[in-house]
């Protein structure tokens, strides 16, 4: 009998161990208590600003310490793995929301809506850009505080025009005048590309669609634009660029990014977002042979906006901690961290000029130029159903294998078969 | 329960029951498998119980799903992206899991012979093993790459224009499986050695005084005495081969020209399951992957009685 007594107590003391464990992750209500916050984002060169401004928050909340969490959003990884979290009940206390795939978590009841926060004014939506605080309304409940936003400008390499002897890009420039330029600066003998015209949407070919006055999605988000003439011509101003060999190739884009390209100088100029100020500034080759100047006008001028916002898992253990966390991330305070670090323009009005001023040897002003004429992400539902086809059909008219006007007719079919399908 | 004999042999005469249980080797038995199948149990049977029912299923987000019989087969059987997707991952099975075994052979061969440096070489063949899949297809993205590239680089020494391994769609694959293959070589290549240090001596010294040369040793003497270790590594590396994933999402990727002819069953599953959320669909396509395993194994475990030798 000594075996079997020995085996109940050990069976006994493994139940309590464990009952005790399981009761002190449990009791999360106090505020005293000492608290780690795990926060998801995907941008690595943002991680240093957020990095001081967790710990400044640490300063003045001894007891909460906030673990940021990165994963990089190549191939979709980050919302492949937060959705997967999201399932799974482990999702981060706060994590990056953004335009394309908010409608989708604020409807399925994902995160925590934010009305106290506004109510005991921890939180003014007026302290933001309204077209960023409607992104993140769903049913007239705020879920999220808007970060930062970007817009697009083209960057151009001085050195590369100063060889071919073409002026550089001005605030002025139309179609007609980058088209231009690209094919003067191109220079096959060295492998130097005009421009470069990668397959990207929000940096690329949604600029050009709607400097055309063609759209994406209609207003009422129901059926595609695709097949629209004025549409195909946004998309044939970079497959154009292709064709005549003034950018490199859709396979030598696979191999190495446009900004890889531009930053070794084989390209001239690029369409980046202002998320790529600081990479261009801290790269040893463009950091003092590139400017950049607003997006060439088409039929008229156009820009994509949008904006990230930092919001709270519905299912957070500490939701004292993490509302305390969030209102501080969308504070002055905050935003000022992140404009002098020049890593993104914050969404808190009036402090913009910290980020224009945070890389002066760029002209950073044109990004805050363009405002008066952004038009908002366009996203659904399900956008990532839709990008998704965007990638898998139009890269064919990239890579020349089937002609643009082609290759939109059958995305605006599969585009409005998966829009019927959202419920 | 053959080992239950060996405790009925003990003296029965007072004992109660519930001492019986606690003094027999099955219980004990029981108990030391116990941690491993219960995470068999968990983590591996459950699971595929779960997806043959989620293949019958449609998902929204967020893990709401319905039942909707067998639209996901129907769909899946009338998808050319699929039967493309199957077509590759034969390809890339043909092709890796017999050069793979030719060459990891002949190299244990070689390196079972008493040569300088012997544990550099094995070390050699063996860091593939132990590096992370994705920091190889890193690597060898790389050494591939059309412009920049150390191979293309190389090529163009000798004024040969190198193709682009990794975005033309006639060479992707082929690309991927040189990768795959010598990544695989050095498992292999241990199994292998341990089977023929498993020889006895006293063969190839028969074979000697009978007269035969290496070649002849080589194949009636090392060759049938290793056929069980063939033929288990030949299982395990086409079982390998018709799941492979990460190279194909790490070497290629969405954006890629070339994954229509180069993304395999693995692959597709991942990004219907967890890119597009279409986790029935995703369901599906592994519950057929796994019906596909099992028939190929159980081929390869009817046919193993016409060639593996057991002495």
């Amino acid at each position: 009998m000594k075996k079997l007594a020995f085996i109940l107590v050990a069976i006994a003391l493994f139940a309590f161990s464990f009952g005790c464990s399981s009761s002190s992750t449990g009791s999360s209500a106090s505020s005293n208590q000492k608290v780690t916050l795990r926060y998801g984002i995907w941008d690595k060169n943002q991680k240093p600003a957020l990095l001081t401004i967790a710990d400044d928050f640490h300063k003045k909340n001894p007891n909460i310490t906030v673990k940021i969490e990165v994963t990089p959003p190549a191939d979709n990884a980050y919302w492949t793995k937060l959705e997967t979290a999201a399932q799974g009940g482990s999702l981060p206390d706060l994590f990056w929301m953004n335009g394309p795939n908010s409608i989708k978590y604020e409807s399925n009841g994902i995160l925590m809506p934010l009305d106290d926060l506004v109510k005991n004014k921890s939180v003014d939506p007026k302290n933001y850009p309204s077209s960023l605080v409607d992104l993140y309304t769903y049913n007239k409940t705020l879920y999220g505080v808007p970060k930062d936003f970007d817009t697009i400008a083209l960057w151009y390499n001085k050195k590369l025009f100063d060889d071919a002897k073409v002026p550089y890009p001005t605030s002025s420039w139309t179609w007609a005048d980058i088209q231009n330029a690209a094919q003067r600066v191109t220079n096959k003998s060295k492998g130097i590309y005009g421009i470069a015209a990668p397959l990207y949407n929000q940096e690329g070919f949604y600029n050009t669609i709607y400097q055309n006055d063609g759209s994406v999605i209609s207003a009422d988000g129901k059926t595609s634009g695709y097949d629209q003439p004025a549409t195909i011509e946004g998309l044939k101003f970079w497959t154009d660029f292709i064709q005549k060999g003034y950018s490199p190739t859709q396979a030598q884009m696979t191999d190495n990014t446009a900004e890889s390209l531009f930053e070794s100088g084989k390209v001239a100029m690029i369409y980046s977002g202002s998320w790529m100020a600081i990479e261009y500034a801290q790269n040893e080759y463009t950091k003092d042979k590139v400017d950049l100047t607003v997006l060439p006008e088409g039929k008229k001028r156009a820009v994509m906006i949008h904006g990230l916002a930092n919001v709270i898992s519905a299912k957070t253990k500490y939701p004292e901690q993490a509302k305390k966390f969030l209102a501080y991330l969308g504070s002055k305070d905050a935003a000022l961290v992140q404009a002098k670090t020049g890593t993104v323009i914050p969404a808190f009005n009036g402090t913009q000029q910290a980020w224009v001023d945070s890389n002066k040897q760029y002209n950073l002003q044109s990004y805050i130029d363009e405002l008066q004429y952004s038009i908002p992400l366009p996203h659904s539902k399900d956008t990532a159903k839709w990008w998704d086809d965007e990638t898998t059909i139009l890269k064919k008219a990239w890579s020349g294998d089937i002609p643009v006007d082609q290759a939109a007719q059958q995305l605006a079919k599969v585009m409005n078969q998966d829009l019927a399908a959202e419920k | 329960m053959k080992t239950h004999d060996a405790a009925s042999t003990l003296p029965l005469k007072e004992k109660s029951v519930s001492k019986k249980v606690f003094q027999s080797n099955w219980f004990w038995g029981y108990i030391m498998i116990a941690p491993t199948m219960i995470g068999l149990l968990i983590f591996y049977l459950w699971p595929i119980v779960q997806t043959i029912y989620f293949s019958f299923t449609t998902w929204g987000a967020f893990g709401n799903f319905s039942w909707v019989g067998f639209d996901n087969f129907n769909k899946l059987f009338h998808d050319p992206t699929t039967l493309g997707a199957f077509r590759n991952t034969l390809v890339f099975t043909v092709c890796t899991v017999p050069i793979g075994i030719f060459l990891s052979i002949l190299v244990a061969v070689l390196l079972n012979n008493r040569i300088k440096g012997l544990t550099v070489y094995r070390t050699l063949f063996f860091l593939p093993v132990v590096t992370m899949p994705a920091a190889i297809a890193m690597v060898w993205r790389w050494l591939y790459n059309g412009d920049y590239g150390l191979i293309n680089q190389v090529l163009a020494a000798f004024h040969i224009k190198g193709p682009d391994w990794t975005t033309d769609p006639h060479i992707a694959l082929i690309s991927v499986i040189i990768v795959a293959i010598w990544s695989g070589i050095g498992y292999n290549m241990v199994i292998f050695l341990s089977g023929l240090q498993g020889i006895p001596a006293t063969y190839y010294e028969a074979a000697m005084i009978d007269g035969a040369g290496p070649i002849t040793r080589f194949f009636k003497v090392t060759l049938p005495l290793l056929s069980p270790v063939i033929f288990f590594v030949s299982i395990m590396s086409l079982i390998g081969a018709l799941q492979v994933f990460d190279l194909i999402l790490m070497m290629i990727g969405s954006t890629n020209n070339a994954i229509e002819s180069s993304e395999t069953l693995v692959y597709l599953f991942y990004h219907d399951a967890f890119v597009l959320n279409e986790k029935g669909y995703g369901a599906a396509i592994a519950v057929i992957l796994l019906i596909f395993i099992l028939i190929v194994t159980a081929i390869q475990m009817k046919l193993q009685k016409k060639w593996v030798h057991y002495d």
